[in-house]
């Protein structure tokens, strides 16, 4: 419980304003009475104390602010993205996509007709005939490549985002 | 730093056409820009060149800044990116080493600064000397939390991590910071601390 990485983590969380009311009072109470605690805060009491206000901030040459104003004069504010990009056209996008695929399964479910073993029935199931589907014209050889070959590229994209995130996952740990 | 209604009034003016007003948010926030660009980048004129690019940026995209963080945690947060493709052109890595090897180089380099040099340093010289010795990461945590001011939820919008994240970062840098001050100024160190 008292390692001193404990001590450490648990004097900044304190020296950060950070846990309950008990927790620093606890804290205050071991900074008070142990003299390991008592060192450790007084060392970290003054690393604070430097980074909090010591360090200089640093500043570039005179001509810095100038040069940024003459660099902007040429430039324009850009208008906002939520300006430009209309969320209906992409829903409209993702509609049309969505009735062309719809259309292609109806037209595909129309070619089919299925013959049942009794010829007096007449209900939908029976009057389909597999034997008569023509798919010819929907998985012509090119179109079927092509289709695979986009696929294969989307593929590889969605693979690399998914490593590069993973690998930046674990370069943030 | 003054944060809050008094940036966004500026923003507001600037985007109605008083584009002149930009510079009091450029005076405003150099200071804070350039120290963190520095921990990317030691050369002062690649500091400046990223610096100057992350303003324009930030102008350019003034329209998106939708008030809903500080104009400083944005603005960080455009610094990040920017200072991440500069460093990623020039095939720099990312995560500068934190090794021995680079404090020995540095020690070798003829520069004004010597690790092991006996003379009398002061206790802001030991600190920002051993902040050059650590990575990219946790001299820009520290800049980001004790100069730049920022809390952890900011910190965390601006390297795009966790809150807890942030924080178990934070504690780490401080912990490497105190492990370069006690590994090589030694003396300096038990002045400091008495």
């Amino acid at each position: 419980m008292n390692k001193p990485e404990n001590i450490e983590d648990r004097l900044w969380d304190y020296l950060d304003g950070e846990g309950s009311g008990d927790d620093r009072l606890f804290i205050e109470q071991l900074i008070a009475s142990d003299a390991e605690w008592k060192a450790k805060y007084q060392e970290l009491l003054e690393l604070q104390d430097l980074l909090s206000h010591r360090l200089e901030l640093d500043e570039p040459s005179m001509r810095f602010t100038r040069n940024i104003m003459e660099a902007i004069s040429k430039h324009h504010i850009a208008p906002a993205a939520k300006s430009y990009i209309n969320k209906r056209i992409v829903w409209g996008i993702a509609g049309f996509f969505f009735c062309t695929i719809l259309a292609f399964l109806i037209a595909a479910f129309a070619q089919i007709h299925l013959t049942g073993a009794s010829t007096t029935d007449n209900s939908f199931i029976n009057n389909i005939n597999l034997d008569k589907v023509d798919a010819s014209g929907i998985f012509n050889k090119t179109y079927t490549t092509i289709f695979m070959m986009i696929n294969v590229v989307l593929g590889l994209a969605a693979l690399d985002m998914y490593l590069r995130r993973k690998k930046a996952k674990a370069a943030n740990q | 730093m003054q944060t809050g209604p008094v940036d966004n009034e500026i923003i507001n003016r600037v985007l109605k056409g008083e584009q002149a007003l930009y510079a009091q948010l450029v005076k405003r926030y150099t200071p804070f820009v350039f120290t963190i660009v520095l921990r990317y980048t030691a050369n002062r004129e690649d500091a400046e060149e990223i610096a100057q690019d992350v303003f324009v940026k930030a102008y350019r995209s003034l329209a998106d800044f939708r008030g809903e963080s500080k104009f400083s945690t944005w603005l960080y947060t455009i610094v990040t990116t920017t200072c991440i493709t500069f460093l990623r052109k020039k095939k720099v890595p990312v995560h500068s080493l934190d090794t021995e090897q680079v404090f020995d180089l540095a020690d070798n380099q003829n520069s004004s600064f010597k690790a092991n040099q006996v003379e009398q340093k002061s206790k802001v010289q030991v600190l920002n000397e051993a902040l050059r010795l650590l990575s990219i990461d946790d001299a820009r945590i520290l800049t980001l939390f004790y100069q730049a001011e920022q809390s952890l939820e900011e910190i965390g919008l601006i390297l795009g991590v966790e809150p807890n994240t942030a924080k178990v970062k934070l504690h780490r840098a401080r912990q490497r910071l105190k492990e370069k001050m006690e590994k090589h100024f030694t003396e300096e160190v038990k002045d400091m601390v008495g």
